[in-house]
């Protein structure tokens, strides 16, 4: 493979794209940030609108940019040496998905294990829970949070049981790793129907995954009195599964455009980087999701 | 070099031909639209330099302030908000921007690669930064004020003692954090994947390999940065209680997540200067570098030994004394690996032939005032010394010593180091060695004395102070201005290198530099390497 070490490497012409996509990131960051503070102050202005055009410039960025791509990955443009750049990109991304995990698992373990017991009383605490959070006994799901301890002494939330919708949506997300593993295989063997009923499952998976993940949030608010502000245990919650959410939402997103382009047949048994890379990112997030069953759920 | 074969029949045969130079855009479209490793390492080291200058600007304000006891220029609000903006701006504006310039500039010129090697890619990383520095500093601007809760924005000052423009600091750093994140998996892509046949790791110069290391350092805690911010958000804005006791968290639990990033962070911004210092010594001494291969260990190690080390910043915060024991001794090992870089380049420079051009003195004063703020570094890891020095000015002397005369040194060393290089033209000599004494001798003035001032008890990050720190303040303040005018010296020297006036040089530009791109002609032109060089 002498040659292969010495094929052209593709450097691009100048690219509109990537200025469009700054701007777009800026408008959603200046949209995000302002709509935060009108929700929750109760103002008015611009945030919500300028959020959306931004997301909507994003998308335009997007589209633009992967025609590109794909415009040039179809003429022949790319080199087995691109290729390796494009997948080691992807897995440096995926690691850096995985530390952004690791700070909200590191606060479910902090909270857990250090602050909870500390507050009630352990390691040389005793008089921070007598004279602060007098009555605040260490559990967990915290359902009585220190300030409920010195106030109505009541819980204000009901735990989430590891039984039930949770179960049903480790099984589906599970699957859905499987079907898009066996997708994989049929693209490399060129099996055509197999390829594209089984990425079809899993894309319908993903969508009843959130589905019933909207499901489990509604019940946790209507029925439980567990919220985003209830407490650390409330916290952890939604911001581990929310975040998990929205990249099952994206992966699912990923999944419905490989669809097309396998579809449209753009990808070959030995060169398909973007199913690669979406597969990739398909199995991070059920890995999360793994983590998140055993840590916030079972645990 | 084995390329006839190698080429399209529209390109040109290799790097140094001239007719290249017509594929150059005109005009801003040029830069707005470039996927030029060059052009995105000049615009990310005007992009710092700017930014080096509006974050001095307010530092000259916070020495304005200081420079008599009382409250005189600014009210003790804005004063928080200065110190804030400067310590943001200085580290993810100024710093780390020029890190990533020199990297996109010289790392493809180093490993033999044609560009870096996702170019799209490094176009957003680097446009998205000026946004997000329009977004901080125009929320100073905001009712309220910007954020004045240090740079550090410790919970509760963040969450509960803030203002609203908090939610726009939020999501400026998380613009910073992506820009950071793409920048270095682009570098870590580059160096693993790009390098010219025969470039092997431990061939591969130290500069990129201190900055394959960073960048790993960089995806690594970029995203817990995020998740903190993110925290930070959800905490004031939407009800959560992650640092507030009463929902069941932790004030202190910030701290830990903050420097989980917080001390990789600041090897962030050493790291590479390690590089360039290990680049410019030999050339001047005219020798190999001593030690390579430790040097590549030791950077190695000090990396990893940095993931376990943060809870230093928080020896007061009433840890168990067997975290704070863990904390302190893996501290102090950091030492062992610091060590061996400052004795193999002094071991390098031994028996050297040894001349003082402009970056060797940069690169000098780097090993002696670098060292000086490592060894205070030491002070502060000794748990009951910290009791005393935690907060104190004494801390502001440390991480100055290793941020101004360390980082920021050794990136003035590497711009006068590569710029003829770049520009083909050798600077103002003289201007720049005004630069170097105004700046050397001013720069201790400014900082040595906070050391005395810190250990008898001035607190940092107070506008006002006791009436027995006035005569060291008004030093330490006339030293400031002093450095701050030294930097109009550089800013001059390197307007007139951009209008390209100066003597032609040649292309090794300095006797002793080794390298692939002292090979390549000055300046260097706008493509190099379309075909991999054959590394011997």
């Amino acid at each position: 493979m002498v040659e292969e070490k010495h094929e052209k490497y593709y450097v691009p012409d100048q690219s509109i794209w990537p200025i469009i996509g700054a701007v777009a990131l800026f408008l959603i960051a200046v949209g995000a940030g302002n709509f935060v503070i009108e929700t929750t102050r109760d103002k008015s202005g611009y945030g919500f609108y300028t959020l959306m055009a931004g997301f909507a410039l994003l998308l335009i960025m997007l589209t633009g940019w992967f025609k590109n791509q794909i415009d040039e990955s179809m003429s022949g443009l790319y080199s087995a040496q691109l290729g390796r750049s494009y997948r080691q990109g992807m897995v440096w991304f995926i690691f850096s998905e995985v530390m952004f995990f690791a700070a909200f698992f590191g606060a479910l373990f902090y909270a857990r294990t250090i602050s909870i017991p500390w507050l009630g009383g352990a390691s040389n605490n005793a008089s921070t829970n007598e004279v602060l959070w007098n009555g605040f006994e260490a559990t967990w799901p915290l359902l009585i949070t220190p300030a409920d301890a010195i106030t109505t002494g009541e819980a204000s939330t009901k735990a989430m049981p590891w039984t039930g919708l949770p179960l049903i949506n480790t099984a589906i997300l599970l699957a859905s790793s499987v079907t898009l593993h066996y997708a994989h295989v049929g693209l490399e063997k060129v099996k055509r129907t197999q390829l594209m009923v089984l990425l079809g499952a899993t894309i319908v998976l993903g969508c009843i995954f959130v589905f019933l993940q909207v499901q489990e949030y509604v019940h946790a608010y209507v029925d439980l009195g567990l919220k985003l502000d209830s407490g650390v245990y409330g916290n952890t919650f939604f911001l581990l599964t929310g975040f998990h959410g929205m990249h099952v939402t994206l992966g699912t997103i990923i999944l419905m455009v490989l669809f097309g382009r396998c579809w449209k047949g753009h990808f070959t048994p030995k060169d398909h980087f973007a199913f690669q890379a979406g597969s990739w990112y398909w199995h991070f997030v059920d890995v999360v999701w793994v983590m998140l069953f055993f840590f916030v759920y079972i645990l | 070099m084995s390329t006839e074969t190698l080429n399209d029949a529209h390109d040109s045969p290799d790097g140094h031909d001239a007719h290249h130079e017509h594929h150059i855009p005109k005009g801003i479209l040029r830069w707005l639209f470039t996927t030029n490793h060059k052009d995105i390492g000049t615009l990310y080291l005007w992009f710092a330099f700017i930014m080096f200058l509006i974050g001095g600007a307010m530092a000259m304000v916070i020495r304005a302030e200081l420079f008599q006891p009382g409250l005189q220029i600014v009210d003790p609000h804005f004063f928080n908000q200065m110190t804030t903006v400067h310590g943001l701006i200085m580290v993810f504006g100024a710093v780390m921007p020029a890190f990533t310039g020199l990297a996109n500039w010289m790392i493809p010129m180093m490993i033999g690669a044609p560009d870096m090697a996702l170019p799209r890619m490094n176009n957003w990383s680097f446009y998205i930064l000026p946004f997000a520095f329009i977004i901080l500093l125009s929320s100073l601007f905001m009712d309220g004020g910007g954020p004045a809760f240090g740079w550090t924005f410790y919970a509760p000052l963040s969450t509960q003692y803030s203002g609203d423009s908090t939610a726009l600091f939020v999501f400026s750093v998380h613009i910073m954090g992506i820009s950071s994140i793409m920048g270095a998996i682009n570098v870590v892509v580059t160096i693993l994947n790009m390098r010219a046949p025969g470039m092997t790791y431990m061939k591969m110069p130290l500069f990129v390999w201190t900055w394959l290391i960073t960048a790993f350092l960089l995806i690594a805690v970029m995203p817990v940065l995020a998740g903190a911010v993110t925290m930070v958000l959800t905490d004031k804005f939407f009800g959560t209680s992650f640092f507030d006791a009463a929902g069941g968290g932790d004030p202190v639990m910030f701290q830990h997540i903050f420097w989980f990033f917080g001390h990789p962070e600041v090897y962030i911004m050493i790291l590479p200067a390690f590089g360039i210092i290990s680049a410019i010594v030999p050339t001047f001494s005219r020798k190999r570098l001593f030690g390579y291969a430790s040097m590549v260990y030791a950077t190695a190690s000090i990396a990893l030994l940095s993931f376990i080390v943060w809870a230093h910043h928080m020896f007061t915060t009433g840890m168990p004394v067997a975290a704070e024991m863990f904390f302190m001794f893996a501290t102090m090992l950091i030492s062992v690996p610091t060590g061996v870089k400052v004795f193999n380049w002094v071991a390098t420079m031994w028996r050297g032939s040894l001349t003082f051009e402009v970056p060797m003195m940069f690169a000098i004063a780097f090993i002696v005032l670098f060292t000086i703020g490592g060894l205070s570094g030491l002070m502060l890891a000794i748990i009951p010394a910290d009791f005393q020095y935690h907060d104190t000015y004494f801390v502001v002397a440390h991480f100055h010593y290793v941020l101004v005369t360390g980082a920021l040194f050794s990136i003035m060393a590497a711009v006068y180091y590569w710029l003829p290089k770049w520009t083909g033209k050798m600077f103002d000599i003289t201007l720049a060695k005004w630069h170097f004494w105004c700046s050397l001798i001013s720069v201790n003035v400014l900082f040595f004395p906070m050391h005395f001032v810190g250990l008898a008890g001035m607190p940092r990050r107070i506008p006002d102070y006791a009436l027995q720190f006035a005569d060291f303040n008004k030093w330490i303040s006339i030293g400031g201005f002093a450095f701050g005018l030294s930097q109009l010296i550089f800013l001059a020297l390197i307007i007139k290198a951009c209008r390209k006036i100066g003597e032609p040089v040649s292309d090794q530009v300095w006797e002793g530099a080794e390298g692939l791109e002292w090979e390549i002609p000055s300046p260097a032109p706008y493509h190099t390497f379309s075909t991999p060089p054959l590394i011997k």
